[in-house]
């Protein structure tokens, strides 16, 4: 049984109350942090706790919160990220759903850390319960005194609201978030300036992910040391993983980043091994964005070594043989899985959800979708391969905000590490639409183990 | 329909609205917009567009920018009960290709096509953040994980009970 912070008390009946959250030591943070710390000190156990932003991009957060500006009388803002729409990602919405007043708590200590009277949460629309859920937990903290004015009589005011999203993947974007909580279209901004000096209607601004805001908390009452002793290097502290995919156990784990990923596929206590027997194939590790690994070079690194669930070890190889961590969206694939329609699903994922704003990701979805749907039903050819190499080689990197990378980097790798599947469906057109390539990529059989 | 809110729907419009500071009252469109669909029967006509730009007093273009830009927005009609089922790789790889499939011949629709009685709309939409549900829809405020054929079958069921029980 690893360490868990966030959801140690995620089972506990009525956890979602406040009657029984306060009971089990909740809100303890901020009475230790109003009345104990200074704002720099809170910003200081953030840094030393070693905290890497969980929204995907794994930014240290202590970091984010010295940047942000101060210009006398403009007023600041903290804004929570659960606009969560990466595909493969559901760890927010568990956290938010099953103990809400946690992240409640963990931002009412980061909105006084970073003088925040107004804070908002910025939930994608289709979660619309989640947002009952969370208003009600707001009620509940301030009807007891943990929000409102003068909260535990040192004079900070605090207030938290929840606005729903209208419905697009790219107002995760911090940038796009933003604009859309202006009110507007959720086109990204170009940066700088970036948030911190110029964000919410032009005010100082920091964006931060649930999960990040929810660690807050543990920070807080354990010190940042404490806190950094978990899990390894510099992935610290513990981890939310939402698995999906050809699992027998598909749900939301808290680890700490010290197990391997053999073990969290495997293990009862995680992912319970493959559904029906079959042999895993391939897996995305941390949301659709990253690249797509190959079993062998999913559970060991290019080198032998046993690959770990944490920042480092993950993309050990880098690109050529690694992926990334990411949002923390495990997604599982069996031997019956076929790369090029999953490629061609997450094509047409990004495809729909570019803002359009840039060109090359504009037009380069809407291609990689097409050339994509083509080779999956039987109409590809040879050259078709190159094409696709080529235009998410000219995506990337040659955008405003990174939907156009994370819409290249999926491509890329399912051709870099699958390319004989690719060539297999140009070669056999109507034999790819009733059978799939299975295992054949692998000559040596894929170590599972007993 | 009409298109004001009546007195319910006016209070939570003004609580939207007060969230922000003066004179950014155009930061409660997304939500407002939200409001008025629910309160329209499901969709967003023109009439509806401009009387939200009228209330948050802003310009029409500004309301059709973001309602043409967000995924949750119907700007036609729709079915009393809007089916959209998740299509994205997690989804995919845990069959939800079978269960369109089965939606589309139970119904006996297509993607984007309401039901000749007006009861059911399917819609396709991606990833909704349930990928360890899956396959997966969502019917207005509820997600309905783990589907199955004869789970479909008994949510048709359902929802055609409830609005006979409200006819
Ligand atoms: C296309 C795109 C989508 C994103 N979606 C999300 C999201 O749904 N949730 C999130 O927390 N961060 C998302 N991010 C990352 C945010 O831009 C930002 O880095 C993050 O909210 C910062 O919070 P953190 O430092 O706590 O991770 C996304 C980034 C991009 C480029
Ligand atoms: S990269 Fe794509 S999503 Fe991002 S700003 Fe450009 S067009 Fe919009
Ligand atoms: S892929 Fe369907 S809910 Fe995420």
């Amino acid at each position: 049984m690893g360490v868990k912070l966030l959801l140690d008390k995620a089972n506990v009946p009525g956890i979602r109350t406040y009657e029984v959250y306060r009971r089990e030591g909740g809100y303890r943070s901020v009475e230790k942090a109003l009345k104990e710390m200074t704002t720099d000190a809170i910003v200081e156990e953030v840094k030393k706790s070693g905290l890497r932003g969980r929204g995907g991009a794994g930014f240290p957060t202590g970091m984010k919160w010295s940047f942000i500006a101060k210009p006398e009388g403009v007023p600041r803002h903290l804004v929570c990220n659960a606009d969560e729409s990466e595909p493969g990602t559901f760890k927010d919405r568990y956290l938010m759903e099953f103990i809400p007043h946690l992240l409640i708590e963990g931002l009412i200590v980061s909105s006084y850390a970073l003088g925040s009277n107004d804070t908002y949460i910025y939930i994608r629309g289709e979660y619309a319960w989640i947002t009952d859920i969370l208003e009600e937990a707001i009620n509940e903290a301030k009807a007891a005194g943990w929000l409102g004015k003068n909260i535990l009589g040192t004079g900070f005011e605090c207030n938290i609201h929840v606005q729903r999203g209208g419905g697009a993947y790219i107002c995760g974007e911090e940038t796009a978030l933003i604009e859309s909580l202006e009110g507007k279209r959720g086109n990204p901004r170009i940066k700088p300036p970036f948030p911190a000096i110029q964000g919410l209607w032009m005010r100082p601004t920091v964006v931060n992910n649930v999960e990040t805001l929810a660690a807050v908390v543990p920070i807080i009452n354990m010190g940042g040391e404490e806190y950094a002793k978990i899990g390894v290097g510099k992935s610290t502290g513990t981890k939310l993983i939402s698995a999906c995919g050809n699992i027998n156990k598909p749900g939301v784990y808290e680890i700490d980043m010290t197990i391997s990923v053999e073990e969290f596929i495997y293990s009862d206590e995680y992912c319970g091994g493959i559904k029906d027997g079959k042999k895993l194939k391939a897996c995305i590790p941390g949301g659709s964005s990253v690249p797509i690994l190959p079993a062998n070079l999913l559970l060991k690194t290019a080198k032998g070594e046993t690959r770990y669930m944490n920042y480092e070890s993950l993309s050990d190889g880098g690109f050529a043989t690694g992926s990334m961590l990411g949002s923390g969206g495990f997604i599982v694939l069996d031997e019956d899985q076929c790369i090029v329609k999953n490629t061609y699903t997450l094509a047409r994922f990004y495809r729909h959800e570019s803002c359009g704003q840039c060109s090359p990701c504009r037009e380069g979805t809407g291609w990689m979708e097409k050339i994509l749907h083509k080779i999956e039903t039987g109409k590809g050819e040879m050259s078709d391969i190159d094409l696709l190499w080529d235009i998410q080689r000219k995506i990337e990197g040659n955008t405003i905000c990174p939907l156009g990378d994370a819409a290249a980097w999926p491509v890329a790798a399912a051709i870099r590490h699958f390319r004989d599947e690719f060539e297999w469906h140009v070669n056999n057109p109507e034999l790819a639409q009733t059978s799939n390539f299975g295992l054949q990529h692998y000559a040596d059989p894929i170590h599972v183990p007993a | 329909m009409a298109t004001t809110f009546n007195d319910t729907q006016m209070t939570e419009f003004k609580r939207l609205v007060a969230r922000y500071p003066e004179g950014k009252q155009k930061s409660a469109l997304l939500p407002a917009l939200h409001l008025a669909q629910d309160s329209f029967g499901g969709w967003l006509s023109t009439e509806t567009l401009d009387y939200v730009a009228s209330l948050l007093q802003i310009e029409p273009i500004e309301v059709y920018e973001v309602a043409t830009f967000y995924s949750m927005y119907n700007l036609k009609p729709v079915g009393k009960f809007v089916f959209e089922v998740c299509q994205t790789g997690p989804c995919m790889v845990s069959g939800s290709d079978n269960i369109i499939d089965y939606i589309k011949k139970t119904l006996d629709i297509k993607p984007g096509e309401t039901t000749k009685d007006g009861m059911f709309t399917l819609k396709l939409v991606e990833c909704l953040g349930a990928c360890g549900y899956a396959p997966m829809m969502q019917v207005g405020k509820i997600y309905k994980e783990h589907l199955t054929k004869e789970k479909v079958d008994s949510i048709i069921a359902e929802y055609r009970a409830q609005a006979a029980a409200n006819n």
